[in-house]
């Protein structure tokens, strides 16, 4: 081809150098764009698997324990004096209990320190004491061995989540020391350290007479000048040791002459505390969920008679819900969990398959059907708080239905789970192919024969793939059980019914979540990890299923 | 006695299958050829007379029971005890009489209280009683009914056909009523608060202290209900949320769908999808037991008050939850481009990244809009991870580091509790209600469009 055959335009323009320094650096830069938008794409998924990594690992961490209690062995003697054999309910099983207490502590004897003592233990130890001689009421007169769990901070401390002993000062308070230090005016180490200042004798606050003077404030003034804090934490002098304003006194009283001068460089004693940061000590305290050093005494004594163990906490599993961490389980949540689910599907399943076989198989293209389908899918994705509006508004306001019944949440919830059934069914018919229905049709079946006959039955794995996903999305769904009031106490697992109040798994967990209490921290991750346990078997009952009965057509 | 009731009518309709299809075989005269249908049919039609009646029926009776005799209750009290009591001390005075019936006495309930108990109790079992007779009753009327029709012309088999479309047609029409349902208790209750509360300072307001009044004349008390600060705080979450969510899942769409292999794409998209799975309540632990406290600290390392339930940790750990939803969406989008725009980017010599932004995902914008309407509608919907990580009081704030509120959370924490269908503070939650469902279906019924749209001009 000559430049001639060329139209005017491109025979103008000045060929392109593809070998030129600048295409290759224009090349480079566009692998560097490809090569860069690669590595976003890489970096998102590493984000997103990394949260879901951080989620599922810091509920295990914090979880895990709960799994485990602290207990201790304690021998009780069921003295016949206290518990009348024909009369269980009145004996005074506290007494018992603290009298087991007393023969291994035989020195504690002051109110104060018993107290202490049965602190260490759960406060419904003599439920437990209670409960054993009600099931062995021949045992009476015996000593036996009763395992108790130890109160929520011991097991706690235990387990290394909460430290016995907490950092004496704060931050702040550290800051001001090294600021203090770093001025040069802390000497000396240990015992001996002292903080020197200069100290203006204010005749006014020493008064008439130096031994009643106002020596705080003096000293407090002295303070002020070096360290720009409040008032309030320099009026209360916790850097100098408690003596310090009676040492000032005496130096006043011994030389009067210095009323109205300044003294410079007086060197007062640092509180213990500060005197172990000067040394380079870092001062501890007993963390405050404790009473007393004394409890860790005992403690450790048990301990190293071999008495204390962690075992792990069938309670968790087998208790109702309690005010107290310890003896706080999930059993009420998990047979209300089923009686919701079991109302659920006993309901959702036959309307949702009938619904979607109709939709599918029989209704005629109208008006009527499009306004279901399309009615049917935005329902699908209405808001699910809105469905505990309906169920208060609906089934308790205007039908009477007790409240935090298991039978209006398993209604609410199955109505939610409609649209995902529906949705799944019609998917399960869709996949079974047109020449089933043919051939049945074809030896003479009506339309229901072919339906209940062949279609049904080759759709069932997938139908019932897709409830299992609906129900495991169920099992987890809180805020329209929280509106119409599954969140309530039940400390008993006795007389729970479809039309009594009932909790739920997620609703337990959330109001263990809102306890103050640091132990309830560790029962939610529990009852989250055991939660997801739940969803997991149900997802991998789900897989199975789709893996097992699946056909490919 | 409800638990016998059912039992029976179940045990009825059994019984009525299996004398159905004897029926059947005594009037064919040993021949089942003469017969027009299988005898299953005829045991199903029986069947399906005894038993869905009879249920209808109970259903029916259980829903009226309690009001009416609440309502012959009533009547029946003293005129003194009744005079001048509004329906709050009337319904106080109901309850106290039905625990009294349970047997669960507080005090020294007076003797007309004690008396209208026993009646109440009579009136109870007098009703469950009626209730199991006229359903027995029921029951056996169906089936000498129909079973005297079964003859071998009996056309069994279209007969049980049409009541299995009719109960399929009813279990459809579920679907409808459940909508209707929604939006009639959303419109009614929402009505009753616009009656005490305009809808001007409901949707212009500024302030939000739904606080009910302990006494009329409280000055404090009446409470105010605008709206504002609510709305704008669930627009800030939800805004923060789609800020983590539409990158994050948006570059992982493209990465799975263009840049993985096989096999680790069939890896990390279940992965991913886990996030779904997790339920809201465990996001909503997930943001006070680790990003609160971490967020906080970081604040403080910056010099920086920051409150642990701000917007801005709830808007984050609601986007985690919302990357699957619109990586999955995207995924979506980006693969229903036809291999004719990719081949002929590719043709022209683009990269893979030139093909990406400048084809791909034009052409996949629309699908990726709509995937990101329904990622928001989602979002404002989403209640748990708010109500556990977000604040309670509404502040009019754009500051992402200060607590607001959101339509959900005000929704749970007006109606946890007790619930009186009477104060403005109750109706309330319905009219947040209502506001949320319009907002999320209007967002929908856009989305599910524009999808629609698209795909038609692909096919």
């Amino acid at each position: 081809m000559t430049d001639a055959a060329l139209p005017a335009n491109l025979r103008t323009m000045r060929r392109f150098d593809w070998a030129s320094d600048m295409n290759a650096r224009r090349i480079r830069r566009r692998y560097a764009a490809n090569r860069r938008l690669q590595a976003y794409g890489l970096l998102a998924i590493g984000l997103a698997v990394g949260l879901l990594g951080i989620l599922i690992s810091s509920i295990i961490v914090s979880g895990y324990s709960s799994f485990f209690q602290t207990k201790a062995e304690v021998e009780v003697y069921l003295d016949p004096a206290q518990i009348d054999a024909n009369n269980l309910a009145d004996a005074n099983y506290r007494q018992i209990f603290n009298k087991a207490l007393e023969r291994y502590f035989p020195e504690v004897t002051s109110p104060t320190e018993r107290r202490q003592l049965s602190d260490i233990f759960s406060s419904e130890s003599r439920y437990a004491v209670r409960n054993y001689v009600a099931s062995n009421p021949e045992q009476i007169g015996q000593t036996i061995k009763l395992s108790v769990p130890l109160s929520d901070p011991f097991d706690q401390a235990e387990k290394g989540v909460i430290p016995r002993y907490v950092e004496a000062l704060t931050d702040s308070e550290r800051a001001r020391f090294e600021f203090l230090a770093g001025r040069g005016l802390i000497q000396g180490s240990g015992a001996d350290a002292t903080l020197k200042l200069n100290l203006f004798i204010d005749p006014q606050k020493v008064g008439a007479d130096p031994a009643t003077g106002n020596y705080a404030d003096i000293i407090a003034d002295g303070l002020l000048a070096v360290v720009r804090v409040s008032d309030y934490v320099t009026r209360s002098l916790p850097i100098l040791r408690d003596d310090a304003t009676r040492v000032l006194q005496a130096h006043v009283v011994a030389n009067p002459d210095t009323v109205g001068k300044v003294i410079e460089n007086f060197r007062f004693p640092l509180s213990p505390n500060y005197a172990k940061l000067a040394s380079g000590e870092t001062p501890m305290t007993l963390n405050q969920r404790f009473a007393s050093e004394k409890q860790f005494e005992w403690l450790d004594r048990l301990k190293s008679q071999g008495l204390i163990g962690m075992p792990f906490a069938y309670e968790l599993f087998l208790n109702a819900d309690s005010r107290f961490p310890e003896l706080a389980g999930l059993a009420g949540a998990i047979v209300g969990s089923i009686y919701v689910l079991v109302v659920c599907f006993v309901i959702s399943v036959p309307l949702g398959i009938a619904a979607a076989v109709y939709l599918e198989e029989f209704a005629p293209k109208n008006r009527w059907t499009d306004l279901i389908e399309v009615n049917i899918n935005n329902l699908a994705a209405v808001p699910s708080v809105v469905f505990g509006l309906l169920g208060v508004a609906v089934f308790i306001n205007f039908f009477g239905m007790p409240r935090s019944a298991p039978l209006v949440g398993g209604l609410v919830i199955a109505l939610m789970m409609l649209p995902t059934i529906i949705i799944a069914t019609r998917a399960a018919l869709k996949a079974v192919p047109p020449s089933i229905r043919e051939a049945a049709l074809g030896v003479g079946a009506s339309r229901h024969q072919v339906m209940m006959h062949h279609v049904l039955p080759l759709a069932m794995p997938g139908i019932m793939t897709g409830v299992i996903i609906g129900l495991a999305n169920a099992v987890g769904e809180t805020a329209p059980l929280l509106l119409i009031g599954m969140n309530a106490f039940i400390p008993s697992i006795d007389n729970i019914g479809l039309l009594e109040p009932a909790t739920v798994l997620p609703t337990q967990i959330f109001s263990w979540a809102d306890s103050p209490e640091r132990g309830f921290v560790a029962r939610t991750s529990a009852g989250i990890l055991v939660l997801l346990a739940f969803l997991v078997l149900m997802n991998a009952l789900a897989i199975y299923l789709r893996q097992r009965f699946e056909r490919k057509w | 006695m409800l638990t016998y009731v059912f039992a029976a009518i179940l045990a009825l309709t059994l019984a009525s299958f299996v004398l159905g299809w004897r029926r059947s075989l005594v009037v064919s005269d040993g021949n089942r050829r003469n017969l027009h249908s299988r005898p299953g049919y005829y045991g199903s039609f029986v069947a399906a007379w005894v038993g869905i009646p009879s249920l209808i029926f109970v259903l029916i009776w259980l829903a009226l029971q309690g009001p009416v005799i609440d309502r012959l209750l009533v009547a029946s009290l003293p005129a003194e005890l009744t005079a001048n009591l509004g329906r709050g001390p009337m319904d106080l005075l109901v309850s106290e009489i039905k625990q009294v019936a349970q047997g669960n006495i507080f005090g020294q309930p007076s003797q007309d209280v004690v008396e209208a108990a026993e009646r109440y109790n009579r009136w109870q079992s007098i009703a469950s009683w009626s209730m199991f007779a006229s359903a027995l009753a029921l029951c056996l009327l169906a089936l000498v009914f129909t079973s005297s029709q079964i003859s071998p012309e009996f056309r069994a088999r279209q007969r049980v056909e049409r009541i299995m479309n009719w109960l399929m047609i009813t279990c459809s029409v579920i679907a409808i009523l459940t909508t209707v349902g929604i939006v009639l208790s959303l419109l009614f209750e929402a009505g009753r608060f616009f009656n005490l509360v305009s809808p001007l300072e409901f949707f212009f307001g500024l302030s939000w202290e739904p606080q009910i009044a302990l006494r009329a004349d409280q000055s404090l008390g009446a409470g105010a209900f605008g709206a504002v600060p609510v709305f704008l705080g669930t627009l800030q979450i939800a805004f923060l949320a789609m800020l983590v969510a539409i990158p994050i899942g948006l570059y992982t769409a493209i990465y799975l769908t263009e840049y993985a292999n096989p096999t680790f794409r069939a890896v990390v998209k279940p992965v991913i999808e886990i996030l779904t799975g997790v339920p809201t309540v465990v996001y909503g632990f997930f943001a006070i037991l680790v990003v609160a406290p971490a967020f906080t600290d970081f604040m403080t390392s910056l010099g920086i008050q920051a409150s642990p339930n701000s917007a801005l940790v709830a808007g984050v750990v609601m986007g985690i939850m919302i990357i699957p939803f619109i990586s999955s969406l995207s995924d979506d989008a980006i693969t229903a481009v036809p291999r004719s725009l990719r081949d002929g980017s590719y043709a022209l010599g683009a990269t893979q990244a030139e093909t990406i932004t400048k084809v791909l995902l034009p052409a996949a914008l629309p699908g990726i809009m709509g995937g990101v309407l329904l990622a928001i509608s989602r979002a404002i919907g989403e209640t748990m991870i708010v109500v556990m990580a977000a604040g309670i009081i509404a502040t009019l704030t754009l500051n992402p580091i200060e607590p607001v509120t959101t339509v959900t959370v005000q929704i749970v924490t007006l109606l946890i509790g007790d619930t009186e269908f009477d104060s403005p503070k109750t109706l309330a939650a319905f009219a947040l209600g209502l506001v949320l469902f319009v907002a999320t279906l209007v967002l929908n019924v856009i989305a599910l469009r524009i999808v629609q749209k698209y795909r038609e001009r692909y096919d």
